[in-house]
């Protein structure tokens, strides 16, 4: 193999699991150490900085960092990355001081923002700094999109939104709620220099089945009767309540049925249960409240006596195999389920339309119906009119809805400057040895062997009464410090200078996880092959030195490395130094990354 | 010194023994010793050897003397006994225990100080009595724990790091160990774990005194580029390609074919097979006079002969010479142990 090019960003930004993972590349080892500094409104910054929504986020994000996470393949569990971000938001103090400055004197650039939800946020908060003037449209009374109308309040206090979307608002966004914007062309008639829709995947699936239509009373769509109880339109709901799907829309249907009125709740899927599509952590909340999956179970037909709902009858599914995308296959088992209930709430899927607008405005669609969007620079096919967050590709989540909006604002800002918007800015980075002493280092390389700090919760009881108490309490100042012990540092990087080592073979003996290798050069397959501990994950990348004197080379597998910084303590000449690699992603404000900046060396 | 204990996390897929340990449960407490030190690679090949070998810590006996090399192990298989003497004693401490409980693996582990100095007449006698035991020296050249004087393996062309001179000539402990009656005698080098893993694999298998003097270059006093015991020096003048040896546990197969001739295997006591290769006139371990003649010559050149040097196949050791009881002593009846007056009247009488 060729040796490795560590001046190219992307080779240790992808050591960082959790951070390469993150869609906006929240520096996660960097604010957890933080959060262990007790340095709780530096950490939130780091957080708001990236990821627009830490308070937000750190109760309800998908998380995708977590299954990255590298203590998650040293042992069983990941660092809770996402709980300790609510942390830094729980005890943040005051940090009004730290808000970028909006310019007074606006430069006279007009946006239209479509959609309240936290893509079209993003965009605002990105451009208000720069002077643009932002109009936000929704055709709800209140911003936040569908985590307000649809994420619950026992999973996110109307508080803890409120704060995150006022702050953008109060930057001087030009607000139009209560106005759906029905006509994209009419709009683009007012002269924005910029359009950005973000109006979500509103629509929720249906099911065409016997029954339907005489049931309807009964009979809700998920995502609608969400939104009807968010904005306390219902109330109640049957004693015997039926939730059709598997994902995370069923979970919180069902848990706040529970909350409603609802004794008798069931969640029924149609796979079998491991490849529901909900996440571990919410099916888990679900059961802890008591209620069953019956997974396996097909609509057939809903029961009608009277006029009025009875019951679901199901047919019961059996797996034959698995198809070629690796899904069991399923087909009818014979055998049929009638569950009795007094309400339906429907979860099967989300759907994107785009009834207003029209297709002669330059705005091309796919054979799907989508929009036609550029992965990098969220544009559509008509020039000035970009796409971000459910509304550009399907239904995602929050912090890919972030990802976007920052992507977008490069682009407005480019695109509303006259300068090429497939020209992307360059991601910053820097890498500064952490060495303070002989055997010291500025972060705690001492291995922790805590498990995963459990999150304290509310009690079950009081919980289930009230739909509006937060069911997770977050962690403690002590719990947050002995999950942030858990913090394996992964940005602090093991650097190799080949000429420097003797090849005593002290680091190789030292590291507890046997990733230091001297070995003969080969080819990527066979040197993975022939490790201490032979190299099975591929996504993580072999780390090859020049040759040294004797001809072999350093080969370090990077998968399980706990970054302990025992092979630079072992090493007589300083041949390994633990250096912290600083990576940040560019954004169109520079005023949104001053704690960013303040990190790189 | 690192502060920090070594992290308690290894790898999940590090292979597992017959006994379903990983050779992270052979190690000991962290090292002390100096970053780089060549001792705390013999330790890590240790930990491998007694891994690979499936051998249960607790049937090991580790014993030292005094010196960097001497707490060694303190630093591998803190599950077995261990016990850390006076300096240059170890022969006579492992002669004890050896004594008293046959069924134990003993490990003696000594610096050339401690060794080739102080204990030189105990090594000497350790030898002579063929204790059933393998006995490492980690041979730096010089007293690392004493900040580095020259010890008596220091070669006299090799100066002291600030360039005094060396007045007198080393002793060579492996041809002291093949005159003195050893029965297993190698060299290897602690920068070559290819090479010392499976020697001490082999000479823990032998029963007899197996005696392994592995250069182990003292980073802080002895890494000077003129010391012959440095990184540089023994890798531009290892002789380890003259002659190959293979450890062939019993639970393993044969998969290499030899040359008809140039190799040769021997039965080690345990089941387990030594494989020799290229074998030539020149140098047959199985010969003792050949195998002073290779490390002579090799001395001679500058260079050092490295591998197995010499072995016995019919080495009786210290409990065959004096027909102790296969019982080890330290589980033999107080009645057995101490017979009493009237047998030792008895004894007296026959002497009179
Ligand atoms: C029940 C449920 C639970 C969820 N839980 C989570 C979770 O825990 N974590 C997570 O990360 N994600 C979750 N999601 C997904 C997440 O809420 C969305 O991915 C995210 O909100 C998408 O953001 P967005 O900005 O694209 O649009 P949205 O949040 O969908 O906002 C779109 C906004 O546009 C408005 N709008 C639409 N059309 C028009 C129009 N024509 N004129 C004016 N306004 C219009 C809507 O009123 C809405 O306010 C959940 C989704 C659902 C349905
Ligand atoms: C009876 C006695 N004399 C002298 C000493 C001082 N002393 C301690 S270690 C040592 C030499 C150790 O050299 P070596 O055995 O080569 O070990 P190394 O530190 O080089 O590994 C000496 C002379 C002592 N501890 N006890
Ligand atoms: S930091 Fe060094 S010693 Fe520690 S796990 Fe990584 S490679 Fe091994
Ligand atoms: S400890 Fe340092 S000098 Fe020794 S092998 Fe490792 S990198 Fe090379
Ligand atoms: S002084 Fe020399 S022998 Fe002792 S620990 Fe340091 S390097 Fe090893
Ligand atoms: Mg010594």
């Amino acid at each position: 193999m060729a040796p490795t090019d560590i001046s190219n960003p992307k080779y240790f930004h992808k050591v960082v699991d959790c951070q390469w993972a993150c869609p906006t590349h929240t520096p996660v080892p960097e604010y957890i150490r933080l959060i262990a500094q007790g340095r709780y409104a530096a950490a939130y910054m780091l957080n708001w900085e990236s990821n627009v929504f830490p308070g937000i986020l750190g109760r309800v994000c998908d998380r995708p960092c977590e299954p990255a996470c590298r203590r998650g393949r040293v042992e069983e569990k990941p660092v809770a990355i996402c709980r300790l971000k609510r942390v830094a938001a729980d005890y943040k103090g005051e940090i009004d001081a730290f808000m970028p400055e909006i310019p007074a004197q606006k430069n006279g650039r007009r946006i239209a923002l479509i959609g309240a939800g936290p893509a079209s946020l993003t965009v605002a908060r990105d451009l208000l700094p720069l002077g643009y003037s932002c109009v936000l449209f929704d055709k709800d009374p209140k911003a936040g999109g569908l985590m307000r109308t649809n994420i619950p309040s026992f999973r996110l206090p109307a508080t803890v939104l409120d704060e995150e979307v006022e702050r953008i608002l109060g930057f001087g966004v030009e607000a139009r709620f209560g106005q759906k914007i029905k006509s994209l062309a009419t709009l683009l008639k007012d002269g924005y220099d910029a359009v950005f829709i973000g109006t979500g995947a509103p629509k929720g699936k249906d099911l065409d089945i016997p029954g339907r239509r005489e049931a309807a009373a009964n009979i809700h769509i998920g995502i609608d009767w969400l939104t009807s109880v968010a904005f306390e339109h219902v109330h109640t709901v049957g004693r015997r309540v039926v939730v059709i799907g598997g994902g995370n829309t069923a979970m919180d249907c069902c848990r706040t049925a529970l909350r409603l009125g609802g004794m008798d709740v069931k969640v029924t899927v149609r796979s079998p249960r491991r490849v529901m599509k909900a996440s571990a952590w919410e099916i888990e909340d679900a059961e802890r409240e008591g209620v069953p999956i019956l997974d396996n179970h097909a609509p057939k037909a809903f029961l009608v006596e009277k006029g009025r709902l009875k019951g679901v009858r199901f047919q019961k599914m059996r797996e034959v195999g698995i198809d070629t995308s690796g899904r069991p296959r399923l087909e009818p088992s014979g055998e049929e389920v009638v569950l009795e209930c007094d309400d339906v709430l429907m979860a099967i899927g989300q759907e994107n339309a785009f009834p207003w607008i029209e297709r002669s405005i330059g705005l091309e669609f796919d054979e799907r119906s989508m929009p036609k969007v550029d992965r990098a620079t969220m544009m559509s096919t008509r020039p000035g009119v970009f796409f971000g967050g459910d509304a550009a590709w399907g239904p995602e989540n929050i912090i890919w809805a972030v990802a976007h909006g920052h992507q977008a604002a490069i682009s407005i800002d480019r695109f509303c400057c006259g300068e090429e918007v497939q020209a992307r800015p360059a991601p910053h980075s820097s890498l500064a040895s952490q060495k303070m002493g002989i055997h010291e280092w500025s972060y705690k390389n001492d291995y922790s062997a805590v498990q995963r700090v459990a999150v304290p919760h509310a009690d079950k009881a009081q919980a289930l009464r009230n739909l509006k108490v937060e069911v997770e309490l977050g962690y403690d100042d002590q719990l947050a410090a002995r999950e942030a012990a858990r913090c394996l540092n992964c940005d602090v990087q093991t650097v190799f200078t080949a000429p420097l080592c003797i090849e005593c073979d002290a680091c190789m003996d030292i590291c507890p996880v046997d990733c230091i290798n001297f070995t003969a050069n080969d080819d990527e397959a066979a040197l993975r092959q022939k490790l201490r501990v032979p190299a099975r994950n591929k996504a993580q990348s072999l780390y090859i030195s020049d040759p040294l004197k004797t001809g072999r080379i350093m080969a370090k597998d990077e998968d399980m490395c706990l970054h302990c910084g025992l092979c630079a303590e072992r090493c007589p000449t300083s041949a390994w130094d633990m250096k912290k690699f600083m990576y940040v992603e560019a954004q169109s404000a520079a005023a949104c990354l001053t704690h960013h900046n303040a990190y790189l060396r | 010194m690192s502060y920090i204990a070594k992290p308690s996390a290894h790898h999940p897929a590090l292979p597992k023994n017959a006994l379903g340990l990983t050779r992270r449960d052979y190690e000991g407490t962290m090292s002390t010793l100096c970053a780089g030190c060549g001792h705390d690679s013999i330790t890590a090949a240790i930990i491998e050897a007694c891994f690979e070998m499936d051998l249960p810590a607790h049937r090991i006996a580790k014993v030292s003397g005094i010196g960097c090399s001497s707490k060694a192990p303190t630093y591998f298989l803190s599950r077995s006994h261990g016990f850390n003497s006076v300096h240059g004693r170890m022969p006579s401490i492992t002669t004890g225990a050896n004594l008293a409980n046959r069924d134990l693996v003993y490990i003696g582990v000594s610096g050339d100080g401690d060794t080739a100095s102080i204990g030189l007449g105990q090594f000497c006698h350790a030898v002579r009595r063929r204790l059933n035991m393998t006995y490492i020296v980690m041979n730096n050249g010089c007293y690392g724990l004493t900040k580095g004087q020259f010890s008596a393996t220091n070669d006299k062309s090799s100066p002291s790091k600030k360039g005094e001179a060396n007045p007198f000539e080393a002793i060579d402990l492996c041809q002291m160990a093949i005159q003195l009656g050893a029965g297993f005698v190698a060299r290897s080098f602690s920068g070559d774990k290819a090479q010392l893993i499976p020697l001490i694999k082999a000479a823990i298998s032998y029963k007899g005194f197996a005696f392994l003097d592995v250069i182990s270059p003292c980073v802080t006093f002895n890494n000077h580029p003129t010391s012959t015991k440095s990184y540089d020096y023994v890798r531009a003048h290892n002789m380890a390609s003259e002659n190959q040896l293979d450890y062939v546990e019993h639970k393993e197969e044969i998969t290499v074919d030899y040359a008809e001739g140039s190799s040769a295997s021997i039965e080690m006591h345990d089941g387990s097979l030594l494989l020799l290769h290229k074998l030539d006139q020149q140098h047959d371990p199985r010969n003792a006079d050949a195998a002073l003649m290779t490390i002579r010559t090799n001395a001679a050149k500058g260079s050092v002969a490295t591998g197995l040097l010499y072995i016995s196949q019919d080495q009786q050791d210290m409990h065959d010479v004096l027909a102790t009881v296969e019982q080890p002593l330290n589980a033999a009846s107080m009645a057995d142990l101490c017979p009493g007056s009237k047998a030792l009247e008895a004894i007296n009488a026959r002497l009179r």
